[in-house]
């Protein structure tokens, strides 16, 4: 007995198709289980039951091998945790370690709860995502009983029994006299989908992806750039404390930022030892690091960040402010060549004329290796024959 | 349903005896010996009977709370093991002429020059104390019971009034199980360190009670079934059940424990992280990370895969397995206040010697007393027709 649906295709149709199974539907547990049991009594292997709901003892009766996917889950779901925890520690360890907390940054423990979650999440999902690949035999998107009589009822109120057309026994006529013998009810024939190419190309697809892309870059805009400079969002910025750099009324002078208690010295800061000296003690020191690659390199480093504004970057006077500030003297002259390191560090100190005090932005050490950098800057501009000599 | 009544045979009663008698001669030699070191002891002694003995009566009480069918064939094994329960004050006896040798919140003079525990002294005093120990036992105990009462007389009239009578008591008994629990772990355990607290500490003694006494019903029932001495009918699904059940709630012991550990190692409060301290220094550390693989690694190992839940053997072991951690548990949380470096020897072996011994004697007389199943229960064809 075929169905509306089976008929609907046509007799032409149905020649060229290829069979997938056979199903039939029963009306209670009790039959569905009973019909089963029979089906293996028949000696049918390739079959499947669809109930609406788990049936109790539908395993013992379909006489099913324990399921391999627990070992899907546990594969997928260790590769997860070792995922989660190998990334962790290179986020926390190897590529930006940060103290939190004062904890060391190979801390494990705090690692454990995105490792339990990230294990659940790729186990769950992961089984999901291979239990459907290997239903619906990847890459296909559906699988022969969809969208038929038969699903409607197992997925609501039936229960159904199909055997696949590559059972060994599998024989037309056969299975339809086993099924209308075990009492199913509404027997019909499931025909292979043809396939057809996915076309990537196709106009709606790629209109779709437009679509897609285009609400969600919106989206994106709108809650980065309005969204959260809206309340509730900015009730955490908005606190009632002072901000520094804006005014603040609850201080005299109006500043919200408040200077340090007087003798505040901050982390890792030399304060500058001849304070309150005469310069003559300066002006005789003499530079306390090594002539070397490293030193000279920190000093390159720092003259360009600090000094090449005004002085250039070669010292010649030429500023790169194109005339905003009075343009130094050069470096080269002999009056700089001939002094002493000791009076340079002074004057970056102390600051001469318009020149400000670097004392606050530019650490000691750095300041002696900007020294021997000048040096080199004024070697090289006053080369003699014998440094060609060396060279040699 | 063919239930005949069998005596258990001689060697329950025998084994039951050994046990006990071993435990209290270890028991007898150490208090002569080194009395301090056996009331540390004989807490772990009290709260590893008490959690047997209440985490079963807990599972008597989840059945009829949530309308189980699977465990009622087997029921009555949880009863009887929760009937040594008043037992419990016999082991707090001695402990209570010895308080002062335990608790340092005991002493006057201690308190007074302590601002935080004579903020506490009206919770943590010694009439109060002993008061509380007694009240939770009496009134778990009254709750057995009422249980077991109506169970029984269900036995001979089959009425099935009975069952709703034990649902509505068991609803009454969570609650007051919930806060007895809690109440005797933060008296007997937490307070050893009175400067210390936790909150989720009465929780992480809930799960290891739940735990202790899932895997003694288990042992039993299994063991009972295999013999014969259940009605027939009991099968792989209903082990299933109970190594399912098992699995949960090592998984849920592991949550609390870790839970406890991450906020206090995160925090680093010195008041707090003290504890954990104490359980790392001096060769603790080593027993610290044996509890992990002892109380969580292995159960959870044994019992991950889908086959081993259902092997009567497998959960023998690992039942088993779980009693002697719940043990290796408490020495843990309570023995670092006795002494600073590892101590373990056969100070330490008698009192779970003894409790086993007591546990088993206890089931012994009440199957002489009572049936084994619970013939008269309603659900009882459900619970043996029960199909995975």
């Amino acid at each position: 007995m075929l169905t509306e649906h089976s008929r609907r295709i046509g007799e032409a149709d149905i020649m060229n198709k290829k069979i997938y199974s056979i199903g039939g539907l029963f009306d209670t547990p009790d039959s569905i289980t009973r019909a089963a049991e029979e089906a293996v009594k028949e000696g049918y292997t390739k079959f499947d039951v669809n109930t609406p709901y788990p049936v109790h003892g539908m395993e013992s009766a379909m006489k099913l091998k324990p399921s391999l996917i627990g070992l899907v889950t546990l594969f997928i779901g260790l590769s997860g945790a070792a995922f989660a925890f190998m990334f962790m520690y290179w986020v926390s360890v190897v590529d930006y370690p940060l103290i939190i907390g004062g904890k060391p940054f190979f801390s494990w423990p705090a690692f454990v709860p995105v490792t339990f979650e990230v294990t659940v999440l790729s186990a769950a999902v992961g089984t999901v995502a291979v239990m459907i690949a290997l239903f619906f035999k990847f890459p296909n998107n559906a699988h022969p009983l969809h969208d038929t009589n038969y699903m409607k009822h197992v997925s609501s109120d039936r229960f159904g029994l199909n055997v696949v057309a590559i059972d060994p026994l599998f024989d037309e006529s056969k299975v339809k006299d086993f099924l209308s013998r075990s009492g199913a009810k509404d027997i019909e024939i499931f025909y292979e989908p043809e396939r057809k190419p996915i076309r990537v190309f196709d106009p709606k697809f790629i209109g779709l992806l437009v679509v897609i892309a285009m609400v969600t870059a919106g989206v994106t805009y709108f809650t980065l750039n309005k969204l959260l400079y809206m309340p509730p969002f900015t009730w955490m910025a908005e606190q009632d404390r002072l901000s520094s750099q804006s005014q603040n009324a609850m201080f005299t002078d109006g500043f919200g930022m408040r200077n340090p208690v007087e003798g505040t010295v901050a982390r890792g800061f030399t304060p500058y030892e001849f304070k309150g000296q005469p310069d003559s003690v300066v002006r005789n020191l003499s530079n306390p690091l090594p002539f070397s690659k490293e030193v000279v390199d920190r000093g390159k480093m720092r003259f360009d960040t600090y000094c090449s504004p005004c002085h250039g970057y070669f010292g010649k006077g030429d500023s790169r402010l194109n005339g905003q500030f009075p343009n130094p003297p050069t470096l080269h002259s002999d009056k700089v060549r001939n002094w002493p390191d000791g009076n340079i560090y002074h004057v970056i100190t102390n600051g001469q004329n318009v020149m400000p005090s670097y004392d606050k932005q530019i650490t000691r050490d750095d300041r002696w290796a900007i020294i021997h950098y000048i040096r080199v800057l004024q070697r090289s501009l006053n080369a003699k024959d014998t440094d060609l000599e060396t060279k040699k | 349903m063919e239930y005949q009544k069998k005596e258990l045979p001689d060697k329950v009663k025998n084994a039951g005896f050994l046990f006990a008698g071993i435990g209290m001669l270890l028991i007898a030699v150490s208090y002569i010996l080194d009395p301090r070191r056996e009331a540390f002891n004989n807490i772990i002694g009290l709260t590893f009977f008490a959690s047997i003995a209440i985490g079963a009566l807990a599972l008597v009480a989840l059945e009829y709370i949530s309308g189980a069918v699977w465990s009622v064939p087997f029921r009555r094994v949880s009863e009887f093991i929760a009937s040594s329960l008043p037992l419990v004050l016999v082991f707090a006896i001695p402990l209570f002429l010895m308080l002062g040798m335990l608790f340092h919140w005991t002493h006057p003079e201690v308190v007074t020059a302590d601002k935080l525990l004579s903020g506490k002294s009206p919770y943590l005093n010694i009439p109060f104390f002993i008061g509380r120990t007694i009240g939770v036992i009496l009134v778990l105990y009254v709750f057995y019971a009422l249980f077991t009462r109506n169970s029984r007389k269900q036995d001979e009239s089959k009425e099935q009034g009975l069952t709703r009578t034990n649902v509505k008591l068991s609803a009454a008994f969570m609650p007051v199980a919930g806060i007895g629990l809690t109440l005797l772990s933060i008296d007997w355990i937490m307070s050893l360190e009175p400067h210390w607290y936790s909150t989720i500490f009465g929780v992480y003694y809930i799960s290891a009670t739940l735990l202790a006494g899932l895997a003694a019903t288990t042992y039993a029932s299994v063991s009972l079934n295999e013999a014969g001495y259940l009605i027939p009918g009991v099968n792989k699904d209903h082990y299933y059940s109970l190594g399912a059940l098992m699995f949960a709630i090592t998984n849920f012991w592991a949550y609390i424990a870790f839970s406890q550990f991450l906020l206090i190692w995160y925090a680093n409060i010195p008041e707090e992280s003290i504890w954990f301290v104490m359980r790392w220094e001096g060769g603790w550390k080593y027993i610290s990370i044996i509890l992990i693989f002892v109380r969580f690694v292995i159960p959870y190992a044994g019992l991950l895969s889908q086959p081993s839940k259902s092997d009567p053997k497998r959960l023998k072991q690992i039942s088993i397995f779980i009693l002697i951690a719940h043990f290796f548990d408490l020495y843990w949380l309570i023995m670092p206040t006795f002494s600073k470096t590892v101590v373990f020897s056969f100070y330490e072996l008698g009192f779970p010697l003894f409790v086993v011994g007591i546990v088993i004697l206890a089931f012994y007389y009440q199957t002489k007393k009572h049936n084994l199943v619970a013939v008269g229960d309603p659900k009882l064809q459900r619970g043996l027709d029960f199909h995975l």
